[in-house]
C-alpha cells in the first residue's frame, strides 16, 4: 500500500550547514521504517535530483545515521546565503518538496 | 586519564538568546569546573561578520554575560565565551568585551581576563593561497587574493590551543575571537588529560544549550559531566530532558556528515558511538573518537560589500494580477530598463510570497492557490542613490502598470506602509569560506588584562 512519507517520519527539516550548502534531515518515527527506508533504498539521488530540480553533481552525500534512526542529504545550495537572490538566509525553509516522497509498506 | 568527573555548564545556545535563572542556578548548584558559551554563527548570513556588527542584542548579551562572569568568579571557576559579538572579528570581540568591562565594573570584579584575537592577516592569507595552502570547503569558489582583499573582515575559526594558552597564562576569563564551537567546551578539559573524542563531541552538544534536549530550546541551559569514559548529559529545566534520540540527532543538526565531524586540526569519528538513556532524563554517550590530522587546518571565513539595498513591501488580491503575475513582473523590469537606458547600475530582485519566494525555481508548486501574494522589491546597487532610484521607479511602474486584461485600473499594489521604500542599507556577501593550513594552532594574539574591583590594572 502507498503511503505518504509523513506516516514514517517525525522530523522533516532543511539548514544551511556553512553557507554554501543546505542540510536536510528525515528522522523516522521507528527502527522499523528506518530500516524499511534505508533497505528499500528511497531517498535516492535520483529522487532527490528529481525534487529539487538539481543535477547529481549538486548533492553533496546521503547518509542513514543509524543512533538517530535518521537520513541525511547535503547538497549545494542554489545561491549561498545571503547572496543576491537568495531568499532563506538560514535554508530553514526548503524541506518542502521531501513531504510528497511516497513508499509502499506491506 | 583523569579518573574524576569534569562538569560543564553551557547557559544558553548562543550568548545573548538568555535562559531562565532557575536553570542556570541548579547548573551553579552542580558546581561546574567550566561555564562556558558560544556566541556565535555564520548563520545569520553575510552582514554581520562584513559590518562589524553583532546579530545579538546588547542588553541580553550583558544580561547573559553577567550570570556566568559573577557566578563563576565566585564559584572561582573558568568562564570562557568563543565567537565574540556573533562573528568574531576585531569589531566584535571589541564590543562584547565592552559589555564584559562594563559588568566588570558595576559588579566590581575582580579576575584576569584573556582576549584571542581571531582575524587573519591579509598578506598571510594571500602567501599561504600562492603556496597552495588554502583550499575551498565544498560548493565555495576557489579563493582569490581580489576575493582576499575585499573581505571587510577576515577570521579563522581558531580550535582549542590558543584558548589552553591563556588558561596556562593564567586567565580565569576568556574572551575570544572566532572560535571553533565546540572548543569553548572543549579546551580546558582536553589540556586536563581528559580525552579529546569525548571532550569535543560534549562541547559539540553543549554549544546549542538546551536545544539537543527534549522539548529542545535555544534559550535554556545544558549540563555535561565527562569523566574518563563517557560523558553524561542533563537538562537543568523541569521542562525537559535529554533522549537517546534528541541526543544523537543533535550531531545531524548543521552538519554534513554525521559521522564525520571535521574541525581545526581534526576529525571527530561518531561511527562507534553509542547513546543510552540513564532512566532519569540523562544520557551517556560512549565511543566518541578525535582523529588529529595533518597538516593542521582552520576554516577562514570573510565577508565583503556587495552594494546597497533598498526594498518595498507590498500585496496584491487581484485574482487576474495574480494569475499574470510572472509575465507582469518581466514586463514591469523591461520597461523600466528601458526608461533607464543602462544609466543606473544595479539589480532589481522581486521576491513573490504566495508564488516561489521561499524556494524560487526550486519550487515544486507551479499551480499559485493563493487569494492574495505578496511582493518584496529589491534593489541592490553600488551606491544607496542608485538602489532607491531603482526601487522608486520599479515600484511606481508596478503600481500603475497596464497589463491586458486589467479590470482594477487604480492601483496594482496595497502598501502597508508610508512610506513604502526602506533603504536598508550596506550589502555584504560571503568572500572567504576556505580551508587554511597553520604551522602553529596556538598562535592568535592573546591580550591579558587584570581586573581588580572591576578596574583595569596597568
Amino acid at each position: 500500500m502507498k503511503k505518504n512519507i509523513q506516516e514514517a517520519a517525525r522530523i522533516i527539516r532543511s539548514k544551511n550547514s556553512g553557507p554554501y550548502e543546505l542540510t536536510l534531515d528525515i528522522m523516522f518515527k521507528n527502527r522499523r521504517y528506518f530500516d524499511l527506508f534505508r533497505a528499500e533504498n528511497i531517498i535516492n539521488p535520483e529522487l532527490i535530483c528529481r525534487l529539487y530540480r538539481i543535477p547529481q553533481s549538486d548533492i553533496l552525500g546521503i547518509l542513514y545515521f543509524e543512533p538517530a534512526q535518521a537520513v541525511k542529504i547535503t547538497m549545494k545550495r542554489r545561491i549561498p546565503s545571503g547572496a543576491l537572490g537568495d531568499g532563506d538566509i538560514y535554508g530553514a525553509q526548503q524541506h518542502a518538496p521531501l513531504l510528497e516522497i511516497e513508499f509502499e509498506e506491506n | 586519564m583523569p579518573n574524576a568527573e569534569f562538569r560543564v555548564l553551557s547557559p544558553t545556545a548562543i550568548l545573548g538568546y538568555g535562559f531562565p535563572e532557575e536553570s542556570f542556578m541548579a547548573g551553579v548548584a552542580r558546581r561546574p569546573h567550566l561555564i562556558a558559551c558560544d556566541a556565535g554563527s555564520t548563520d545569520p548570513g553575510p552582514y554581520y561578520l562584513g559590518s562589524g556588527k553583532s546579530f545579538t542584542n546588547r542588553a541580553f548579551v550583558k544580561r547573559d554575560l553577567r550570570y556566568m562572569l559573577v557566578e563563576g568568579l565566585k564559584l572561582g571557576v573558568p568562564v570562557v565565551v568563543g565567537s565574540a559579538g556573533g562573528s568574531g572579528a576585531a569589531p566584535h570581540l571589541a564590543w562584547c568585551r565592552g559589555i564584559l568591562e562594563e559588568i566588570a565594573r558595576e559588579e566590581e570584579l575582580s579576575f584576569r581576563l584573556g582576549a584571542i584575537a581571531a582575524d587573519i592577516d591579509k598578506a598571510a592569507a594571500k602567501a599561504a593561497l600562492r603556496v597552495g595552502k588554502i583550499r575551498p570547503m565544498p560548493f565555495a569558489p576557489e579563493l582569490t587574493e581580489e576575493a582576499i582583499d575585499a573581505s571587510c573582515h577576515l577570521v579563522a575559526q581558531m580550535g582549542g590551543e590558543p584558548l589552553v594558552k591563556a588558561f596556562q597564562a593564567g586567565c580565569n576569563v576568556i574572551l575570544a575571537g572566532r572560535c571553533y564551537d565546540p572548543a569553548n567546551f572543549a579546551a580546558l578539559p582536553i589540556a586536563l588529560g581528559y580525552d579529546p573524542g569525548l571532550a569535543i563531541h560534549l562541547g559539540k552538544i553543549l554549544e546549542c544549550g538546551a536545544i539537543a534536549a527534549s522539548p529542545g530550546s535555544g534559550a535554556d541551559c545544558a549540563f555535561g559531566t565527562l569523566t574518563g569514559e563517557s560523558f553524561i548529559l542533563e537538562a537543568l529545566s523541569p521542562a525537559r530532558n535529554f533522549t537517546r534520540e534528541s541526543a544523537a540527532a543533535h550531531t545531524l543538526y548543521e552538519k554534513s556528515d554525521p559521522y564525520r565531524l571535521p574541525g581545526p586540526g581534526g576529525v571527530l569519528h561518531l561511527e562507534n558511538c553509542s547513546f543510552a538513556e540513564l532512566g532519569d532524563g540523562r544520557v551517556e554517550v560512549r565511543g566518541s573518537r578525535h582523529e588529529n590530522t595533518s597538516p593542521y587546518r582552520v576554516k577562514l571565513e570573510g565577508a565583503r560589500k556587495a552594494g546597497f539595498r533598498a526594498v518595498s513591501i507590498a500585496g496584491s488580491r487581484d485574482p487576474i494580477f495574480i494569475a499574470k503575475i510572472d509575465e507582469i513582473l518581466h514586463a514591469v523590469r523591461a520597461q523600466v530598463s528601458t526608461m533607464m537606458q543602462n544609466t543606473v547600475p544595479g539589480s532589481i530582485i522581486f521576491h513573490v510570497y504566495g508564488k516561489d519566494a521561499v524556494m524560487g525555481p526550486t519550487e515544486p508548486e507551479k499551480v499559485n492557490h493563493s487569494h492574495e501574494i505578496g511582493i518584496v522589491i529589491e534593489a541592490v546597487a553600488p551606491t544607496p542613490e542608485a538602489a532607491d532610484t531603482l526601487l522608486s521607479v520599479t515600484r511606481s511602474t508596478l503600481l500603475h502598470y497596464g497589463y491586458p486584461g486589467r479590470i482594477s485600473t487604480a492601483g496594482n499594489l496595497a502598501f502597508p506602509f508610508s512610506p513604502s521604500d526602506i533603504a536598508v542599507g550596506d550589502v555584504y556577501e560571503f568572500s572567504v569560506y576556505h580551508l587554511m593550513e597553520i604551522e602553529r594552532p596556538d598562535d592568535f594574539p592573546l591580550q591579558i588584562v587584570n581586573f581588580k574591583r572591576g578596574r583595569i590594572e596597568s
